[in-house]
C-alpha cells in the first residue's frame, strides 16, 4: 500500500480494452481500498466476475492508484479465487494475494443466535433462582459464622472498615435522609388536616402523624434511601473489586472476603440505619408539626406535649427494630449480587440494578412481615 | 514540512500541574517506517502515544498526523483521520460485551462504508490476518487468553485498513513464545499491508526484531533517535542501563555478530 499524505479517494473503477488481434484486458484505476470501494463493491465484482471466468482476459492492476487488503480481497473473489493466467501488477501489491494463494478465507463464522425453547427459558430461570438461593444461604450463613469467630476473636473485628462504613452510609445520607423526611411530613400533616378539619377532629393529627411516621413511614423512607444510595454502591464496589482482580488478589493472600467485605458492610447498616431512622423521624415529625401549625394551629409546645401519650413507646422500638432488619436485608443484598458481577461491563450494570430493585422490594416484604407480626402492638 | 513524513512533532512541551513531562520534543514518523519509543517508566512515552493518537493535547507544540495540524481541525477532519488510524490499546480495550466479531466489527459498522454481508466477510479476512480461528468469534473478550486478546484487538484495529498503526506495548503481559508469534505476526502484516507503525515498548526482543528506528525518551527529552544500532552507541545513563544492562546484553548478543558479521 503506498499511501499519499492527502488523503483524496478516487473511486475504485476499471476499464475494458480490445485490442485488434481480439484480446480483451480489464485495467484497474483509482482507489481499489475499502474507502474507494465502499458501498459500491457489491456491483463492482459482479460486473467484474464475467472476466474473472473467462482464463483469456488480460488483467492490468498497474494502474491501481491505492491497494488494501480488502481490495486484494474483493479482487479476488471476482477472480473465483484463482490467480488469472495473464496479468500485470505492482510487487507490492502481490503480497496483499499471497495470502488469499495460502489459504482459503473462512467465510462463515459459528455465531449465530441460539435457539430459544420455552423449557430453556424455564430451566435457565430455575437455575438462576436455585443459584440466587443457595449463593444468598452461603452468604448468609458465612456472616453468622464470622460473627461467632469474631465473638470469640475480638481483636480481629475490623473496626475501621465498620466505622468507615458507618460513615459513608449513615452521615454521608444525613442530608437527604432529613429533606425527604421533611417535605413527606409536611404533605402528610397537610393533607391529614384538611380530613380532619372536615370533622372537627383537628387533635387527632398528632396520632396521626407520630404514629404514621414513628412505625411506618420513617423506617421505609431511611431503608429505601439506603437502598438506593448505599446498596448500588456496594454492589457496584464489590463489582469494581471483582474486574480489577483485587477479590482474587484478597483470595491469594487467604485474607476472607466475607469478614473483610461482607461483615463490615453489614454490621455497619446495621447498626447505621437505626439511627438515621431515628433522624428521618425526627425531620418528618419537624414538618408535621410545621404543617399541623399553620393548617389547624397546634403549636410545637402542644405538639410535643401530646405526642407520648397518644404514640405508645413501643413504636419507637418497633421502628428502630425495623430499621436494624433493613440495614441486614440492604447490605447483605447489596454483598450478595455484588459477589455475582462477572468481569464485564453489562454484568456490573445489571446485577447492579437487580441489588438495588431486590432491596427495595425486600424491605416492603419484610415492612409487611413486621406489620403482621405487631399487629396488636402498640397501637390505640 | 517534510513530505515524507506522516507524523511529525514541533516542539512538543507538557506540562501536568507542576510536572514537566516532555519538554521540547521535535520529532518525525517517515512513511512505511515502525519506529518504537523506549524510555523508563514515567518517561511521558505513552502521554507522547496519547498525544499522537489525540487522545491529549499537548501544552505546547505542533503535532501534524498526515500533515494535519490535530489544533485546527474540523470535526469532520479528525474523524476522517481516526478512520486511518488503528489503535492497540495495552490490555487491548476490547469491549466486554461484545464477542471478538462483533468487536472487530464495530468500527465497520460505525465507519459505514459497506452493507453487513460484506462486513461479514472483511471481520473473517482480518480474524484470518491475526491468526484466530473462526471458532474464536463467538467468544467473549473474558473467554479469551492474553494471546488471543491482543490478536483480536490487533483485528479490531486494522478493520478499516489503517495506513498508521499505534501499538501501547505490544507485547506487555505474554509469555515468550505468545510474544515471539506476535511478533512475527505484526511483521508479516507489516510486510503485506505496508502500514507505518508506531509503538511503544519496553520488550528488547520486539525492538530487536521489528523496530526500523529507535526513539529514546528521558527526562522528558528525546536523547536518541535512529537505527537501533546507532541509538545503542550513544552515550547516556539511560541507554547504558537499558541497552547495555544484563538483560539487554542477552537480547543483543547474537544481534552484535550479525551487524559485525
Amino acid at each position: 500500500m503506498i499511501g499519499n499524505v492527502s488523503g483524496g479517494i478516487t473511486p475504485a473503477s476499471f476499464a475494458i480494452q480490445r485490442s485488434e488481434s481480439g484480446d480483451v484486458s480489464v485495467v484497474l484505476t483509482g482507489h481499489w481500498t475499502l474507502r474507494g470501494m465502499a458501498r459500491n463493491a457489491e456491483p463492482l465484482i459482479a460486473q467484474l466476475l464475467p472476466y474473472g471466468r473467462d482464463p483469456e482476459v488480460q488483467w492490468d492492476l498497474t494502474q491501481i492508484v491505492l491497494l488494501d487488503s480488502a481490495g486484494a480481497y474483493f479482487l479476488w473473489r471476482a477472480s473465483k479465487g484463482k490467480p488469472p493466467l495473464h496479468f500485470k501488477a505492482r510487487p507490492e501489491h502481490l503480497a496483499l494475494f499471497r495470502r488469499w494463494a495460502a489459504r482459503d478465507v473462512p467465510d462463515n463464522p459459528g455465531v449465530m443466535a441460539h435457539s430459544v425453547s420455552l423449557w430453556s427459558i424455564l430451566s435457565y430461570g430455575l437455575r438462576t433462582a436455585v443459584s440466587h438461593g443457595y449463593d444468598f444461604m452461603a452468604l448468609v450463613g458465612q456472616f453468622v459464622l464470622d460473627l461467632v469467630y469474631l465473638v470469640q476473636h475480638p481483636k480481629q473485628i475490623p473496626i475501621r472498615e465498620i466505622s468507615a462504613t458507618i460513615y459513608r452510609t449513615g452521615v454521608r445520607a444525613l442530608g437527604i435522609t432529613a429533606i425527604v423526611g421533611l417535605l413527606i411530613g409536611i404533605v402528610v400533616s397537610y393533607l391529614s388536616a384538611l380530613e380532619l378539619k372536615a370533622f372537627g377532629a383537628q387533635s387527632f393529627i398528632v396520632n396521626i402523624l407520630g404514629l404514621s411516621i414513628v412505625r411506618e413511614l420513617g423506617p421505609m423512607l431511611a431503608a429505601i434511601l439506603v437502598a438506593g444510595r448505599s446498596g448500588s454502591s456496594m454492589t457496584a464496589r464489590l463489582g469494581v473489586m471483582r474486574i480489577t482482580q483485587e477479590l482474587d488478589a484478597m483470595n491469594s493472600m487467604g485474607i476472607s472476603q466475607s469478614q473483610r467485605l461482607v461483615l463490615p458492610k453489614i454490621i455497619a447498616l446495621i447498626i447505621a440505619l437505626p439511627l438515621l431512622v431515628i433522624w428521618t423521624d425526627a425531620a418528618a415529625l419537624l414538618g408535621g408539626m410545621f404543617s399541623a401549625n399553620l393548617e389547624v394551629g397546634i403549636n410545637f409546645r402542644q405538639f410535643i406535649e401530646l405526642l407520648p401519650g397518644v404514640v405508645p413507646v413501643v413504636n419507637l422500638w418497633i421502628g428502630l427494630s425495623k430499621g436494624a432488619v433493613f440495614g441486614l436485608v440492604v447490605a447483605s443484598i447489596a454483598c450478595h449480587f455484588g459477589l455475582r458481577i462477572k468481569p464485564d461491563t453489562e454484568s456490573l450494570a445489571t446485577e447492579t440494578t437487580n441489588s438495588v430493585v431486590t432491596a427495595i422490594t425486600l424491605v416492603i416484604v419484610v415492612d409487611a412481615i413486621f406489620a403482621i407480626i405487631f399487629q396488636g402492638v402498640g397501637l390505640p | 514540512m517534510s513530505a515524507d513524513c506522516i507524523i511529525e512533532l514541533e516542539h512538543l512541551w507538557t506540562r501536568f500541574e507542576e510536572q514537566l513531562v516532555h519538554h521540547d520534543i521535535s520529532l518525525c514518523v517517515k512513511h512505511g517506517e515502525i519506529l518504537g519509543i523506549v524510555g523508563g517508566s514515567g518517561s511521558g512515552k505513552t502521554t507522547l502515544l496519547r498525544e499522537m493518537i489525540g487522545l491529549q493535547s499537548p501544552s505546547q507544540g505542533v503535532i501534524r498526523i498526515f500533515g494535519r495540524d490535530l489544533k485546527n481541525i474540523t470535526h469532520a477532519d479528525a474523524q476522517n483521520l481516526r478512520n486511518r488510524c488503528g489503535v492497540l490499546f495495552q490490555g487491548g480495550a476490547l469491549f466486554s460485551t461484545l464477542n471478538v466479531f462483533d468487536n472487530i466489527a464495530v468500527p465497520l459498522r460505525e465507519a459505514n462504508l459497506v452493507e453487513e454481508n460484506i462486513i461479514r466477510q472483511l471481520v473473517c479476512i482480518k480474524l484470518s490476518m491475526v491468526g484466530l480461528e473462526v471458532g474464536a468469534a463467538g467468544k467473549f473478550p473474558a473467554e479469551l487468553s492474553g494471546g488471543m486478546v491482543k490478536r483480536a484487538a490487533l483485528a479490531r484495529a486494522l478493520a478499516l485498513e489503517p495506513e498508521l498503526l499505534f501499538l501501547d506495548e505490544p507485547t506487555a503481559g505474554l509469555d515468550p513464545i505468545a510474544s515471539d508469534s506476535f511478533v512475527d505476526l505484526l511483521g508479516e502484516l507489516h510486510q503485506e499491508l505496508g502500514f507505518t507503525v508506531v509503538m511503544v515498548t519496553h520488550d528488547l526482543d520486539t525492538l530487536r526484531d521489528l523496530c526500523r528506528r529507535v526513539a529514546v525518551l528521558a527526562d522528558g527529552q528525546l536523547i536518541a533517535v535512529g537505527p537501533l544500532k546507532e541509538v545503542m552507541e550513544v552515550d547516556h545513563p539511560f541507554i547504558r542501563s537499558f541497552f547495555h544492562g544484563r538483560r539487554g546484553e542477552q537480547a543483543f548478543v547474537g544481534q552484535e555478530e550479525k551487524i559485525h558479521g
